[in-house]
């Protein structure tokens, strides 16, 4: 029994190293800071993003001090850079923006939701939608129970 | 005695409890669509057949979740239908509750199970940690009628799976699409996962059976995967294969999911080469 488990978990490995190979012969963007756009997709999604969390209750609440002009700029940058886009973020780390808020793992997942329907909206590719928060997951850490 | 103290937790703790969250507390769905999972046939959230690490519906930290399944599976000589329950609190523990009816289409009859599931997570988060989540289970099972187990040279009447399972999504992983990878091991004596009764006549140990499951998010609501889970095979006259089933899972949104499977449970107390579809509705607030 144990060997026909093996057969069958070697064979589903290797159609999907097949299938991954397949993959990688199809045309993507360069960058994702590409695929959300460039600089005017970007701040779409950022803008589109924004309204959202105004309007969020669970997530308004840790703006009450903030000026959202800088937020909007420091916010904008870091995605550009984090999508490979010509701009290198210059705030400060994860860890050091997120000390003392308490943000809880519901926060966090609230807010990824929110990203995701922002992208949702403002029309960028799963794919493109995918690499963005295989970028911004690690994070996580950084950001929660601080 | 044991078939008493079941129906009593039921109709005592798990459905005021679960009345209570619906209209009480309220709820919250935090998490994002299909991180939930959906009920596997025991009640506990994961794929068709496998527990996965996941905790059911879509409650973060500090947030309540409840579901509520019913799963029919239509194979040659036989029709398993479960419907079910879970309660679910901070995206860490979850509460569950399933009664299976697997009708004997060509012998007649029935035999009927109760499950009382219990899920923790332990550490990692699905989306975001290196670390896979895992979480640690236990399953209580109790069969109705033991008349039949015993015929085949089943030895309880009831017994308890205990497992532990690893689920990760992996980001970007093929086409662009995510992935979600699961193992799980069990330790069990469960006969056709309890179905058969527990134990046999000569072997009354735990075995150890592993399960897996992959499944490809190909949109942000539909899933492809399959699930494949090792049995043990202790019965003297009644034989037991692995299971598998490839399914695709429709994730409406985050109160709706429906998934479909076509499943091969190989040889069920006699009959051999048993498969057909499998077909699940979950709704969770």
């Amino acid at each position: 029994m144990t060997c026909v488990l093996r057969r069958r978990v070697w064979s589903l490995v290797s159609a999907i190293l097949l299938l991954s190979l397949l993959s990688a012969c199809s045309s993507q963007p360069a960058t994702v800071y590409e695929g959300l756009g460039g600089e005017p997709g970007l701040a779409a999604v950022v803008d589109n993003l924004l309204e959202r969390m105004a309007k969020d209750e669970q997530i308004v609440r840790y703006f009450q001090d903030t000026d959202i002009t800088l937020f909007r700029e420091g916010l904008t940058e870091h995605l550009c850079d984090v999508a490979d886009g010509p701009c290198e973020y210059g705030g400060d780390d994860m860890k050091a923006t997120h000390r003392g808020l308490n943000i809880t793992q519901a926060d966090f997942d609230r807010l990824v939701q929110l990203l995701i329907y922002a992208m949702q909206d403002e029309g960028i590719p799963i794919a493109v939608r995918n690499d963005l928060l295989k970028r911004l997951a690690p994070m996580y850490g950084d950001v929660v129970y601080q | 005695m044991i078939k008493s103290s079941v129906d009593h937790f039921i109709r005592v703790v798990f459905f005021p409890l679960f009345l209570t969250m619906v209209c009480g507390f309220g709820h919250a769905d935090s998490r994002i669509v299909a991180t939930g999972g959906a009920s596997n046939i025991e009640g506990s959230a994961g794929g068709g057949v496998v527990p996965w690490a996941v905790i059911n519906g879509y409650g973060s930290s500090d947030e309540w979740a409840v579901t509520g399944m019913a799963t029919g599976v239509f194979v040659d000589d036989f029709t398993l239908k479960v419907i079910g329950a879970s309660v679910s609190y901070d995206n860490r523990v979850e509460l569950s509750f399933a009664r299976q009816r697997l009708k004997l289409d060509s012998l007649g009859g029935d035999l009927q199970q109760d499950i009382i599931g219990l899920k923790y997570k332990v550490v990692g988060e699905l989306l975001y940690t290196t670390m896979p989540q895992i979480s640690v289970g236990v399953q209580y099972k109790d069969v109705d009628d033991f008349s039949l187990p015993s015929a085949v040279g089943a030895r309880d009447d009831s017994g308890v799976d205990y497992y532990v399972a690893a689920t990760k999504v992996f980001f970007d992983a093929l086409w662009g699409r995510n992935v979600l990878v699961n193992g799980t091991v069990r330790a069990t004596k469960a006969n056709q996962g309890g179905l058969l009764g527990f134990g046999s006549e000569r072997n009354n140990r735990y075995r150890y059976m592993k399960e897996a499951s992959v499944a490809v998010l190909l949109t942000d609501n539909l899933a492809v995967g399959m699930d494949y889970r090792e049995k043990p095979d202790e019965l003297d006259f009644a034989g037991e294969d692995d299971w598998q089933d490839f399914f695709i899972g429709w994730f409406v949104n985050k109160n709706l999911s429906v998934v479909l499977a076509y499943a091969d449970l190989g040889s069920i107390a006699g009959f051999d080469d048993q498969k057909g579809w499998y077909l699940s509705i979950e709704g969770a607030l």
